[in-house]
């Protein structure tokens, strides 16, 4: 702090920017909280002038002590993995499978100069035409590569996307509906607990057979592939949705409902004034869970139907058989991990942003 | 039918055909015999016939068949038994054809440590202690019969019912007298008498099932014989090289109508294939390291690969440390081996009739007809006209006046010494031991007429 015989107007100015400073890092601490950088807070803190000595505690809660925990946790897997020995070799341990990261990351660069040569090729046989005057052999066709491990991510997070987009669409406004009125609420709700427990697994056969026969042209966009696992992903998905939805709808305040009935407000107007609102927070509850679900349920519907994404990949690896297989299969658990982290992050940074509280 | 420009092309590029349809998905099992498609799409013989491939590996030789026959895909690596079972109506029913042999032997039956440590006091030993070659199935008989007298099934794998392996696994046993049962018309389980009971594991699967005591050996094709020895799992007791010299394995297979409605992509992509499988083999092999890092990427095979090498460099590893050599264990070029003789399709004939898979008896003129309309000689030859023209293979390299049918494979060149003559279905089949012979038809479990 200042001291107070040097106080000056520069100091004075000084000090009023550090608290602004400080008030938008806590502001910001909400935030980066909602998303997972915590750790960052005290680290921001010190960076603009606060005393390391109080922000340790709190660095040590949300910092130090998890990294002790990953630690433990590598050092242990590294001491164990060798220790089994599978047909295949031993278990990796953290190194290999680090190793193997960087293969999958070199193999994508590798097949991105593939595509880049084929492009060229194409081009030169096209300039060919186009000097010979035969315009009508020009073609323009896209590279037949096999994809990449960055390809397959980008692939599941579109299926999942999708997925949960139409689960979003289809749950929401029946949870709404089946909140306002008991009676349909009786109505559907065996339904729900009937299919809720179905795995995907079983689900899949059916999908594929009724999308096949139903989905005759694929868009170039959206292939028969993609809208199979996507609606696996829906069916398994949309039920913490409609629940929590149908809870919150409920739950929404009686005084509030009466207030909209003296009002005589019309239907639409009572459902996006006052029921949403009010049962936002419920509904992005259901939202997360079911965007867990979803991704938790894509590995597996890939796996079965061998749909490109990286269930595929995994079942590949496992067919495969080689001496990287294990190592492999590893970087895509923790890929699988830490997007799923990152999504639940995102989704409760969401709900956050929608949630009316008093610290807003 | 645009026929080839008469234009003096350059050597560089020359005159493409003017194919119907360039943009294809070929599907394929992860196998090392499916070296001709990679080796096609990865030195860009396919690219230079204007052809852009997709190469994909399929979960099974079931889900490969079935949508070639749907049309996702537009051809594929198929068991030669395949195209033929699937025109006959012995399965899925469609018209599959195939205008190019993929390549000849590469399989091997390989049996778990438990049942070598069995088998070793019935094989005879050479002078150096290691065990003569090739290993008969009568050293395996009195384990399966000791099997059977406790009353345990004694269970074998094999990669589908018709499928090479099926057929030299029952050639093979059934030689060492031991019944690998019967098919019929109402039970598809070719279970019906059977000593050893043979079910369907897709390859990959192979050693895992093993390993797990579900099967007690197995035929496939490699590389899954050599992992089960890298693993310590199995042993591999005999390779089909030893079983029947130079045996017809993979094909590529088309439906007729994809052939029909495409013909110019038709010959564009056999004159690749023959172009890849040329390369496998030239030079004596020097090419084969090469291929080998190839099909040990993860698209492709993607088992390791020193596993692949194995086989691939002419060298077959049986009990650990036993390596010997067997310089034709994988032929993709010499022998004709690309052409697709009808004697190969008649071959596999006899064998769907020996075990029941045809029901009853046919003529020998019903064994020349079929053998036609799935073997396309005719697109091959024309393919490979192109290729002389345009100075990529050699006028020697083919056998532009056969008949179709190889000459009579001697007795010397098969296991148990019954000679094959591809023009005498009917006379070869009752010259075999174990089987279905004449009129005879299997009823219930039993086999009646004769």
């Amino acid at each position: 702090m200042a001291n107070a015989d040097s106080a000056g107007t520069p100091d004075l100015a000084r000090a009023a920017r550090k608290a602004k400073l400080f008030t938008w890092i806590n502001k910001a601490g909400g935030w980066l909280d909602a998303l997972g950088f915590s750790w960052l807070v005290p680290l921001l803190k010190i960076a603009a002038g606060d005393s390391p000595k109080e922000q340790m505690s709190e660095l040590k809660r949300v910092l130090v002590i998890p990294l002790l925990g990953i630690f433990a946790f590598l050092a242990l897997w590294a001491f164990f993995a060798p220790q089994v020995q599978t047909s295949l070799g031993a278990v990796p341990g953290p190194a290999q499978v680090w190793e193997q990261t960087i293969n999958l990351w070199n193999d994508h660069v590798r097949e991105r100069e593939k595509a880049a040569a084929f492009y060229e090729r194409q081009d030169k046989r096209n300039a060919k035409y186009e000097a010979e005057g035969k315009t009508d052999k020009i073609k323009h066709r896209t590279y037949t590569g096999k994809p990449t491990y960055i390809d397959q991510i980008g692939t599941s997070l579109k299926t999942v996307g999708l997925g949960f987009l139409i689960a979003t669409v289809i749950a929401v406004p029946l949870g709404i509906a089946s909140g306002l009125s008991r009676s349909f609420n009786g109505a559907i709700n065996p339904l729900i607990q009937i299919f809720k427990p179905v795995s995907p697994l079983a689900w899949l056969p059916i999908v594929t057979m009724i999308v096949s026969a139903t989905y005759a042209d694929p868009y170039s966009w959206l292939s028969k592939s993609l809208l199979v696992s996507a609606v696996t992903v829906t069916l398994c998905s949309m039920w913490p949705t409609l629940i929590n939805t149908a809870l919150g709808v409920a739950s929404v305040d009686k005084d509030l409902m009466n207030v909209g009935r003296v009002l005589q407000l019309p239907t639409w107007k009572t459902v996006t004034k006052l029921v949403l609102p009010s049962s936002l927070p419920l509904i992005f509850t259901g939202l997360r869970l079911s965007l867990g679900v979803g991704w938790m349920v894509l590995i597996a519907a890939e796996m079965l139907a061998q749909n490109p994404g990286l269930g595929k990949f995994v079942w590949d690896e496992f067919q495969n058989g080689s001496s990287q297989s294990l190592a492999k299969i590893m970087v895509a658990v923790l890929t699988i991990g830490v997007i799923g982290f990152a999504l639940d992050r995102l989704m409760f940074a969401l709900q956050r942003a929608f949630t009316f509280s008093a610290n807003r | 039918m645009a026929a080839t420009a008469i234009v003096p092309a350059t050597p560089a590029l020359a005159e493409m055909l003017d194919v119907e349809k360039d943009e294809l998905t070929f599907g394929f099992i992860k196998l090392t015999d499916m070296a001709p498609l990679a080796v096609a799409y990865e030195l860009g013989y396919f690219e230079e016939e204007g052809l852009f491939v997709t190469l994909e590996p399929q979960a099974n030789w079931k889900v490969l068949l079935d949508r070639v026959i749907t049309g996702e895909l537009d051809g594929a690596h198929m068991l030669a038994g395949q195209p033929i079972a699937a025109t006959i109506g012995f399965g899925t029913k469609a018209h599959i054809v195939t205008p190019f042999s993929m390549d000849l032997n590469g399989n091997g039956i390989t049996v778990s440590n438990e049942i070598w440590e069995m088998m070793k006091p019935h094989i005879e030993y050479q002078d150096d202690g290691k065990p003569a070659h090739p290993i008969k199935a009568s050293a395996l008989k009195p384990v399966v019969d000791q099997f059977i007298d406790e009353g345990k099934p004694f269970n074998m794998g094999m990669v589908f019912p018709v499928s090479t392996h099926n057929y030299e696994l029952r050639y093979w046993l059934a030689s060492g007298d031991i019944h690998p049962g019967f098919y019929s018309e109402t039970d598809i389980s070719g279970q019906i008498q059977a000593d050893a009971l043979l079910s369907v594991t897709p390859p990959p699967q192979m050693p895992a099932t093993l390993e797990a005591g579900t099967i007690y050996g197995y035929c496939v094709g490699e590389p899954w014989n050599q992992a089960a020895v890298f693993k310590g799992i199995g042993v591999p007791v005999v390779t089909d090289y030893e079983i029947w010299k130079n045996n017809p394995e993979k094909v590529f297979g088309l439906t007729k109508e994809f052939t029909e409605e495409y013909p110019n992509t038709t010959l564009a992509l056999t004159k690749a294939l023959i172009r890849a499988a040329k390369w496998l083999d030239e030079n004596n092999n020097a090419n084969r390291m090469e291929a080998v890092e190839i099909l040990s990427r993860s698209e492709y095979v993607g088992a390791d690969a020193e596993v692949i090498a194995n086989s691939m460099t002419g060298t077959f590893e049986y009990e650990k440390g036993d390596k010997r050599d067997v310089p034709d264990f994988n032929v993709f070029y010499r022998y004709f081996a690309t052409y697709p003789y009808y004697s190969d399709a008649v071959w596999y004939l006899t064998q769907m009739r020996r075990w029941g898979q045809i029901g009853e008896h046919k003529p020998d003129s019903w064994y020349d007809e079929v053998a036609k309309s799935v073997y396309q000689p005719d697109i091959y030859l024309k393919a490979a006209r192109m290729l002389v023209e345009e100075g990529h293979v050699a006028e020697a390299d083919f056998p532009w006046d056969t008949d179709g049918y190889r000459a009579p494979t001697p007795a010397g060149d098969i296991i148990d010494g019954i000679p094959y003559d591809g023009k005498q279905p009917n006379a070869y089949i009752d010259s075999l031991p174990i089987g279905l012979k004449g009129k005879q038809v299997v009823d219930g479990n039993e086999v009646v007429g004769g």
